[in-house]
Protein backbone atom coordinates (compact mmCIF):
# COMPACT_ATOMS: atom_id res chain seq x y z
CA UNK A 1 0.00 0.00 0.00
CA UNK A 2 2.98 2.27 0.48
CA UNK A 3 4.48 1.48 -2.89
CA UNK A 4 2.02 3.75 -4.73
CA UNK A 5 3.86 6.70 -6.27
CA UNK A 6 7.24 5.39 -5.25
CA UNK A 7 8.71 5.34 -8.76
CA UNK A 8 7.79 8.92 -9.75
CA UNK A 9 8.93 10.08 -6.33
CA UNK A 10 12.28 8.35 -6.78
CA UNK A 11 12.71 10.00 -10.19
CA UNK A 12 11.75 13.40 -8.80
CA UNK A 13 14.29 13.16 -6.01
CA UNK A 14 17.04 11.91 -8.34
CA UNK A 15 16.41 14.77 -10.79
CA UNK A 16 16.14 17.43 -8.09
CA UNK A 17 19.32 16.26 -6.37
CA UNK A 18 21.20 16.21 -9.70
CA UNK A 19 19.99 19.73 -10.49
CA UNK A 20 20.92 20.81 -6.96
CA UNK A 21 24.48 19.50 -7.30
CA UNK A 22 24.81 21.06 -10.75
CA UNK A 23 23.70 24.38 -9.25
CA UNK A 24 26.10 23.96 -6.33
CA UNK A 25 29.11 23.46 -8.56
CA UNK A 26 28.35 25.57 -11.64
CA UNK A 27 25.91 28.28 -10.62
CA UNK A 28 26.30 29.30 -6.96
CA UNK A 29 29.08 31.86 -6.50
CA UNK A 30 32.16 31.08 -4.41
CA UNK A 31 31.93 32.40 -0.89
CA UNK A 32 34.08 35.50 -0.35
CA UNK A 33 35.90 34.38 2.82
CA UNK A 34 35.53 30.63 2.86
CA UNK A 35 35.97 29.81 -0.81
CA UNK A 36 35.20 26.37 -2.15
CA UNK A 37 34.69 24.66 1.20
CA UNK A 38 31.56 26.70 1.86
CA UNK A 39 29.79 24.51 -0.72
CA UNK A 40 29.40 21.79 1.92
CA UNK A 41 26.75 24.15 3.30
CA UNK A 42 24.37 22.96 0.58
CA UNK A 43 24.60 19.40 1.86
CA UNK A 44 25.04 20.01 5.57
CA UNK A 45 22.22 22.47 6.27
CA UNK A 46 19.46 20.77 4.21
CA UNK A 47 20.42 17.47 5.82
CA UNK A 48 20.16 19.00 9.29
CA UNK A 49 16.80 20.62 8.55
CA UNK A 50 15.39 17.39 7.07
CA UNK A 51 16.71 15.31 9.99
CA UNK A 52 15.12 17.61 12.58
CA UNK A 53 11.91 17.68 10.57
CA UNK A 54 12.00 13.88 10.49
CA UNK A 55 12.37 13.70 14.29
CA UNK A 56 9.43 16.04 14.79
CA UNK A 57 7.39 14.17 12.15
CA UNK A 58 8.18 10.93 13.99
CA UNK A 59 6.77 12.49 17.16
CA UNK A 60 3.60 13.59 15.35
CA UNK A 61 3.12 10.12 13.84
CA UNK A 62 3.58 8.69 17.34
CA UNK A 63 0.78 10.94 18.57
CA UNK A 64 -1.37 9.63 15.71
CA UNK A 65 -0.55 6.09 16.81
CA UNK A 66 -1.52 6.67 20.43
CA UNK A 67 -4.71 8.48 19.44
CA UNK A 68 -5.87 5.93 16.89
CA UNK A 69 -4.32 2.73 18.23
CA UNK A 70 -3.35 1.85 14.66
CA UNK A 71 0.07 0.21 14.72
CA UNK A 72 0.96 1.20 11.17
CA UNK A 73 1.47 4.76 12.48
CA UNK A 74 4.08 3.45 14.88
CA UNK A 75 5.85 1.78 11.97
CA UNK A 76 5.81 5.12 10.09
CA UNK A 77 7.18 6.91 13.13
CA UNK A 78 9.89 4.29 13.58
CA UNK A 79 11.05 4.53 9.96
CA UNK A 80 11.07 8.36 10.07
CA UNK A 81 13.20 8.37 13.24
CA UNK A 82 15.46 5.66 11.86
CA UNK A 83 16.19 7.65 8.68
CA UNK A 84 16.62 10.87 10.65
CA UNK A 85 19.28 9.24 12.83
CA UNK A 86 21.18 8.17 9.72
CA UNK A 87 20.94 11.71 8.35
CA UNK A 88 21.95 12.97 11.80
CA UNK A 89 25.25 11.11 11.61
CA UNK A 90 25.74 12.65 8.15
CA UNK A 91 25.09 16.09 9.63
CA UNK A 92 27.66 15.56 12.39
CA UNK A 93 30.26 14.30 9.89
CA UNK A 94 29.75 17.12 7.38
CA UNK A 95 29.60 19.65 10.23
CA UNK A 96 32.93 18.42 11.57
CA UNK A 97 34.50 18.63 8.10
CA UNK A 98 33.19 22.15 7.62
CA UNK A 99 34.41 23.20 11.07
CA UNK A 100 37.84 21.74 10.37
CA UNK A 101 38.12 23.53 7.03
CA UNK A 102 36.88 26.93 8.12
CA UNK A 103 37.88 27.16 11.80
CA UNK A 104 40.72 24.65 11.95
CA UNK A 105 39.13 22.32 14.52
CA UNK A 106 37.15 19.12 14.02
CA UNK A 107 34.78 20.01 16.79
CA UNK A 108 33.76 23.47 17.98
CA UNK A 109 31.83 23.63 21.25
CA UNK A 110 30.67 27.20 20.75
CA UNK A 111 28.67 26.39 17.63
CA UNK A 112 25.25 25.96 19.27
CA UNK A 113 23.52 24.19 16.39
CA UNK A 114 26.21 21.53 16.14
CA UNK A 115 26.24 20.92 19.91
CA UNK A 116 22.44 20.71 20.15
CA UNK A 117 22.49 18.33 17.26
CA UNK A 118 24.95 16.05 19.04
CA UNK A 119 22.71 15.93 22.12
CA UNK A 120 19.65 15.20 19.98
CA UNK A 121 21.41 12.38 18.10
CA UNK A 122 22.68 10.92 21.40
CA UNK A 123 19.15 10.89 22.76
CA UNK A 124 17.59 9.34 19.65
CA UNK A 125 20.23 6.61 19.54
CA UNK A 126 18.57 5.23 22.70
CA UNK A 127 15.43 4.63 20.61
CA UNK A 128 16.89 1.34 19.31
CA UNK A 129 17.83 -0.31 22.61
CA UNK A 130 14.51 0.83 24.07
CA UNK A 131 12.43 -0.43 21.15
CA UNK A 132 14.15 -3.76 20.70
CA UNK A 133 14.30 -4.72 24.36
CA UNK A 134 10.50 -4.91 24.49
CA UNK A 135 9.17 -8.13 23.01
CA UNK A 136 5.42 -7.74 23.06
CA UNK A 137 4.64 -5.98 19.74
CA UNK A 138 1.75 -3.90 21.09
CA UNK A 139 3.70 -2.69 24.05
CA UNK A 140 6.76 -2.10 21.88
CA UNK A 141 4.73 0.20 19.64
CA UNK A 142 3.23 2.09 22.59
CA UNK A 143 6.48 2.59 24.46
CA UNK A 144 8.32 3.64 21.31
CA UNK A 145 5.58 6.18 20.61
CA UNK A 146 5.86 7.61 24.10
CA UNK A 147 9.60 7.96 23.59
CA UNK A 148 9.10 9.60 20.19
CA UNK A 149 6.69 12.17 21.67
CA UNK A 150 8.88 13.03 24.67
CA UNK A 151 11.97 13.31 22.46
CA UNK A 152 10.07 15.38 19.90
CA UNK A 153 9.17 17.86 22.63
CA UNK A 154 12.78 17.81 23.78
CA UNK A 155 14.24 18.88 20.40
CA UNK A 156 13.12 22.55 20.42
CA UNK A 157 13.78 22.94 24.17
CA UNK A 158 17.28 21.67 23.75
CA UNK A 159 17.96 24.08 20.90
CA UNK A 160 16.73 27.03 22.99
CA UNK A 161 18.88 26.00 25.97
CA UNK A 162 22.09 25.45 24.02
CA UNK A 163 21.55 28.64 22.02
CA UNK A 164 21.07 30.66 25.21
CA UNK A 165 24.12 29.11 26.85
CA UNK A 166 26.33 29.99 23.89
CA UNK A 167 24.86 33.45 23.34
CA UNK A 168 25.75 34.06 26.96
CA UNK A 169 29.48 33.65 26.42
CA UNK A 170 29.72 34.43 22.70
CA UNK A 171 27.31 37.11 21.59
CA UNK A 172 26.38 36.46 18.00
CA UNK A 173 24.01 37.62 15.33
CA UNK A 174 21.21 35.05 15.32
CA UNK A 175 20.47 34.70 11.63
CA UNK A 176 23.89 34.41 10.06
CA UNK A 177 22.96 32.01 7.30
CA UNK A 178 19.24 32.65 7.12
CA UNK A 179 18.02 35.97 5.81
CA UNK A 180 21.12 37.45 4.26
CA UNK A 181 21.95 34.96 1.50
CA UNK A 182 22.50 36.44 -1.94
CA UNK A 183 19.98 35.36 -4.60
CA UNK A 184 21.98 32.65 -6.39
CA UNK A 185 23.01 31.01 -3.13
CA UNK A 186 19.47 31.12 -1.82
CA UNK A 187 18.06 29.46 -4.96
CA UNK A 188 20.70 26.74 -4.85
CA UNK A 189 20.05 26.18 -1.16
CA UNK A 190 16.30 25.90 -1.67
CA UNK A 191 16.72 23.40 -4.52
CA UNK A 192 19.12 21.36 -2.37
CA UNK A 193 16.63 21.45 0.52
CA UNK A 194 13.83 20.30 -1.75
CA UNK A 195 16.03 17.48 -3.11
CA UNK A 196 16.95 16.32 0.38
CA UNK A 197 13.30 16.36 1.47
CA UNK A 198 12.25 14.34 -1.57
CA UNK A 199 15.07 11.89 -0.92
CA UNK A 200 13.92 11.49 2.67
CA UNK A 201 10.30 10.88 1.67
CA UNK A 202 11.35 8.40 -1.03
CA UNK A 203 13.55 6.42 1.35
CA UNK A 204 10.82 6.51 3.97
CA UNK A 205 8.25 5.07 1.57
CA UNK A 206 10.73 2.50 0.28
CA UNK A 207 11.59 1.33 3.78
CA UNK A 208 7.90 1.11 4.72
CA UNK A 209 7.16 -0.92 1.60
CA UNK A 210 10.04 -3.27 2.35
CA UNK A 211 8.96 -3.65 5.98
CA UNK A 212 5.36 -4.35 4.96
CA UNK A 213 6.47 -6.88 2.35
CA UNK A 214 8.62 -8.79 4.82
CA UNK A 215 5.85 -8.73 7.41
CA UNK A 216 3.36 -10.13 4.91
CA UNK A 217 5.87 -12.78 3.90
CA UNK A 218 6.29 -13.77 7.53
CA UNK A 219 2.52 -13.99 7.94
CA UNK A 220 2.16 -16.15 4.84
CA UNK A 221 4.97 -18.45 5.98
CA UNK A 222 3.34 -19.00 9.37
CA UNK A 223 0.04 -19.69 7.63
CA UNK A 224 1.72 -22.18 5.28
CA UNK A 225 3.37 -23.87 8.23
CA UNK A 226 0.08 -24.10 10.09
CA UNK A 227 -1.64 -25.49 7.01
CA UNK A 228 1.10 -28.07 6.52
CA UNK B 1 -7.03 11.49 42.03
CA UNK B 2 -5.22 13.53 44.68
CA UNK B 3 -6.23 11.00 47.35
CA UNK B 4 -5.02 8.08 45.22
CA UNK B 5 -1.73 9.83 44.47
CA UNK B 6 -1.26 10.59 48.14
CA UNK B 7 -1.92 6.97 49.08
CA UNK B 8 0.60 5.65 46.54
CA UNK B 9 3.20 8.21 47.60
CA UNK B 10 2.66 7.38 51.26
CA UNK B 11 3.13 3.69 50.52
CA UNK B 12 6.40 4.40 48.67
CA UNK B 13 7.72 6.66 51.39
CA UNK B 14 6.86 4.09 54.05
CA UNK B 15 8.70 1.37 52.11
CA UNK B 16 11.67 3.70 51.76
CA UNK B 17 11.57 4.56 55.46
CA UNK B 18 11.61 0.87 56.43
CA UNK B 19 14.08 -0.48 53.89
CA UNK B 20 16.27 2.63 53.56
CA UNK B 21 17.32 1.66 50.06
CA UNK B 22 17.35 4.62 47.68
CA UNK B 23 18.03 7.79 49.64
CA UNK B 24 21.03 6.59 51.67
CA UNK B 25 22.50 5.04 48.52
CA UNK B 26 22.02 8.28 46.56
CA UNK B 27 23.56 10.36 49.35
CA UNK B 28 26.53 8.06 49.74
CA UNK B 29 26.96 8.13 45.98
CA UNK B 30 27.13 11.95 45.88
CA UNK B 31 29.90 11.99 48.49
CA UNK B 32 31.79 9.34 46.51
CA UNK B 33 31.47 11.43 43.36
CA UNK B 34 32.89 14.48 45.19
CA UNK B 35 35.89 12.39 46.21
CA UNK B 36 36.24 11.22 42.60
CA UNK B 37 36.12 14.82 41.36
CA UNK B 38 38.67 15.88 43.98
CA UNK B 39 41.17 13.33 42.69
CA UNK B 40 40.10 13.51 39.05
CA UNK B 41 40.52 17.28 38.89
CA UNK B 42 43.33 17.32 41.45
CA UNK B 43 41.85 20.41 43.11
CA UNK B 44 41.24 21.07 46.80
CA UNK B 45 38.65 23.78 46.32
CA UNK B 46 36.45 24.82 43.42
CA UNK B 47 34.59 27.99 42.56
CA UNK B 48 32.54 29.49 39.75
CA UNK B 49 31.65 27.36 36.75
CA UNK B 50 33.73 24.36 37.82
CA UNK B 51 31.93 24.26 41.17
CA UNK B 52 28.44 24.55 39.73
CA UNK B 53 29.25 21.97 37.07
CA UNK B 54 30.50 19.45 39.63
CA UNK B 55 27.51 20.09 41.89
CA UNK B 56 24.93 19.58 39.16
CA UNK B 57 26.56 16.65 37.41
CA UNK B 58 26.71 14.94 40.81
CA UNK B 59 23.03 15.62 41.44
CA UNK B 60 22.10 14.21 38.01
CA UNK B 61 24.18 11.08 38.55
CA UNK B 62 22.54 10.53 41.94
CA UNK B 63 19.15 11.03 40.29
CA UNK B 64 19.96 8.14 37.92
CA UNK B 65 20.11 5.82 40.93
CA UNK B 66 16.81 7.08 42.29
CA UNK B 67 15.10 6.80 38.91
CA UNK B 68 16.24 3.23 38.29
CA UNK B 69 14.92 2.19 41.72
CA UNK B 70 11.62 4.07 41.42
CA UNK B 71 9.54 1.09 40.28
CA UNK B 72 11.77 -1.51 41.93
CA UNK B 73 9.45 -2.51 44.77
CA UNK B 74 6.49 -2.95 42.42
CA UNK B 75 8.50 -4.97 39.96
CA UNK B 76 10.29 -7.27 42.35
CA UNK B 77 7.30 -8.08 44.52
CA UNK B 78 4.58 -7.96 41.89
CA UNK B 79 2.75 -4.97 43.33
CA UNK B 80 2.40 -3.46 39.89
CA UNK B 81 -0.60 -5.68 39.07
CA UNK B 82 -2.34 -4.41 42.16
CA UNK B 83 -1.70 -0.83 41.18
CA UNK B 84 -2.88 -1.40 37.62
CA UNK B 85 -6.02 -3.23 38.72
CA UNK B 86 -6.96 -0.45 41.12
CA UNK B 87 -9.61 1.83 39.61
CA UNK B 88 -7.47 4.96 39.70
CA UNK B 89 -6.17 7.20 36.97
CA UNK B 90 -2.62 6.56 35.69
CA UNK B 91 -2.01 10.25 36.24
CA UNK B 92 -2.28 9.61 39.98
CA UNK B 93 0.52 7.07 39.66
CA UNK B 94 2.67 9.56 37.75
CA UNK B 95 2.03 12.34 40.28
CA UNK B 96 2.85 10.00 43.16
CA UNK B 97 6.07 8.70 41.62
CA UNK B 98 7.23 12.19 40.62
CA UNK B 99 6.44 13.52 44.11
CA UNK B 100 8.37 10.68 45.73
CA UNK B 101 11.37 11.30 43.48
CA UNK B 102 11.14 15.03 44.22
CA UNK B 103 11.23 14.36 47.96
CA UNK B 104 14.15 11.93 47.59
CA UNK B 105 16.13 14.55 45.69
CA UNK B 106 15.36 17.23 48.28
CA UNK B 107 16.54 14.99 51.12
CA UNK B 108 19.68 14.00 49.20
CA UNK B 109 20.49 17.65 48.49
CA UNK B 110 19.95 18.52 52.14
CA UNK B 111 23.07 16.46 52.80
CA UNK B 112 24.84 16.76 49.46
CA UNK B 113 24.92 20.56 49.15
CA UNK B 114 26.36 21.22 52.65
CA UNK B 115 28.80 18.36 52.10
CA UNK B 116 29.82 19.97 48.82
CA UNK B 117 30.33 23.33 50.54
CA UNK B 118 32.41 21.62 53.21
CA UNK B 119 34.52 19.37 51.01
CA UNK B 120 35.08 21.18 47.73
CA UNK B 121 33.64 24.69 47.60
CA UNK B 122 36.13 27.56 47.99
CA UNK B 123 33.84 30.56 48.68
CA UNK B 124 31.09 30.16 51.29
CA UNK B 125 27.47 29.44 50.43
CA UNK B 126 25.99 31.99 52.81
CA UNK B 127 25.37 34.96 50.53
CA UNK B 128 23.24 33.35 47.86
CA UNK B 129 21.04 30.99 49.79
CA UNK B 130 17.50 31.93 48.59
CA UNK B 131 18.54 31.95 44.94
CA UNK B 132 20.22 28.56 45.25
CA UNK B 133 17.13 27.18 46.97
CA UNK B 134 14.91 28.33 44.09
CA UNK B 135 17.25 26.78 41.49
CA UNK B 136 17.42 23.49 43.41
CA UNK B 137 13.64 23.25 43.80
CA UNK B 138 12.93 24.01 40.13
CA UNK B 139 15.71 21.64 39.08
CA UNK B 140 14.30 18.88 41.29
CA UNK B 141 10.85 19.38 39.80
CA UNK B 142 12.20 18.92 36.27
CA UNK B 143 14.26 15.86 37.24
CA UNK B 144 11.21 14.38 39.01
CA UNK B 145 8.92 14.81 36.00
CA UNK B 146 11.41 13.42 33.47
CA UNK B 147 12.59 10.75 35.92
CA UNK B 148 9.11 9.36 36.59
CA UNK B 149 8.46 9.17 32.84
CA UNK B 150 11.81 7.49 32.11
CA UNK B 151 11.46 4.96 34.92
CA UNK B 152 8.01 3.95 33.65
CA UNK B 153 9.35 3.71 30.09
CA UNK B 154 12.26 1.56 31.17
CA UNK B 155 10.27 -0.55 33.62
CA UNK B 156 9.09 -3.01 30.97
CA UNK B 157 12.31 -3.32 28.98
CA UNK B 158 14.85 -6.08 29.32
CA UNK B 159 17.93 -3.84 29.61
CA UNK B 160 16.46 -1.56 32.30
CA UNK B 161 19.75 -0.63 33.95
CA UNK B 162 21.13 0.44 30.58
CA UNK B 163 18.10 2.34 29.36
CA UNK B 164 17.63 4.57 32.40
CA UNK B 165 20.95 6.47 32.31
CA UNK B 166 21.09 6.51 28.51
CA UNK B 167 17.63 8.01 28.29
CA UNK B 168 17.63 10.24 31.36
CA UNK B 169 20.93 12.04 30.99
CA UNK B 170 20.49 13.42 27.44
CA UNK B 171 16.91 14.42 28.28
CA UNK B 172 18.28 16.42 31.23
CA UNK B 173 20.86 18.37 29.20
CA UNK B 174 18.71 21.53 28.90
CA UNK B 175 18.03 21.33 32.64
CA UNK B 176 21.73 20.91 33.38
CA UNK B 177 22.55 23.92 31.20
CA UNK B 178 20.07 26.20 32.94
CA UNK B 179 20.80 24.98 36.48
CA UNK B 180 24.56 25.13 36.07
CA UNK B 181 24.48 28.55 34.39
CA UNK B 182 22.16 29.94 37.06
CA UNK B 183 24.25 28.53 39.92
CA UNK B 184 27.63 29.54 38.52
CA UNK B 185 27.61 33.26 39.57
CA UNK B 186 26.42 32.26 43.06
CA UNK B 187 29.53 30.17 43.66
CA UNK B 188 32.13 32.72 42.58
CA UNK B 189 34.44 34.52 44.96
CA UNK B 190 32.38 37.70 44.56
CA UNK B 191 29.05 35.89 44.73
CA UNK B 192 25.88 37.45 43.43
CA UNK B 193 23.04 36.46 41.11
CA UNK B 194 23.51 37.24 37.44
CA UNK B 195 21.10 36.56 34.58
CA UNK B 196 19.08 34.60 37.11
CA UNK B 197 15.71 35.47 35.56
CA UNK B 198 16.66 34.10 32.15
CA UNK B 199 17.81 30.72 33.46
CA UNK B 200 14.97 30.36 35.92
CA UNK B 201 12.61 31.18 33.05
CA UNK B 202 14.12 28.49 30.87
CA UNK B 203 14.03 26.04 33.79
CA UNK B 204 10.35 26.80 34.36
CA UNK B 205 9.61 26.32 30.66
CA UNK B 206 11.42 22.95 30.75
CA UNK B 207 9.49 21.88 33.87
CA UNK B 208 6.12 22.91 32.42
CA UNK B 209 6.76 21.17 29.08
CA UNK B 210 7.89 17.91 30.63
CA UNK B 211 5.19 17.80 33.30
CA UNK B 212 2.57 18.30 30.56
CA UNK B 213 4.15 15.77 28.17
CA UNK B 214 4.52 13.19 30.94
CA UNK B 215 0.94 13.59 32.13
CA UNK B 216 -0.29 13.32 28.54
CA UNK B 217 1.59 10.14 27.65
CA UNK B 218 1.72 8.35 31.00
CA UNK B 219 -1.67 6.72 30.37
CA UNK B 220 -0.15 4.68 27.56
CA UNK B 221 2.59 3.19 29.72
CA UNK B 222 2.03 0.33 32.16
CA UNK B 223 -1.27 -0.40 30.46
CA UNK B 224 -1.51 -4.14 30.78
Amino acid sequence: MHSKGLVPLAWASAVTLTVAFALVFFYAPLDADQGFVQKIFYVHVPMAIVALGGFVAGGIMAIMHLRSGDRSWDMRSYVAIHLSIILGFGVLATGAIWARASWGHWWVWDEPVLVSFLVVVLLYCVYYPLRFSIEDPDRQARYSSVFAIAAGAFVPLNFIAVRLAEAYTHPRVLSQTGGSLPGEMRLTFLVALLGMTLLFVTLWKLELTAKNASMQLKKLRTRARVAA
Amino acid sequence: MIAAARAIARKDLRIEWRTKESVPAMTLFTITVYVLFHFGLDRDSLDGELASGVLWVTVLLAAVIGVSRLFAAEREQGGIEGLLLAPVDRTALFVAKAAVLFLYLCVVELVAVPAFALLLLGPGLGGAFPELLAILLLGNLGIAAVGALVSALAAETRARELIVPLLLLPLLVPLLISCAQATEPLLRQDAGPEDLARWLGLLTLYDVVFVLVSVAVFDFLLED
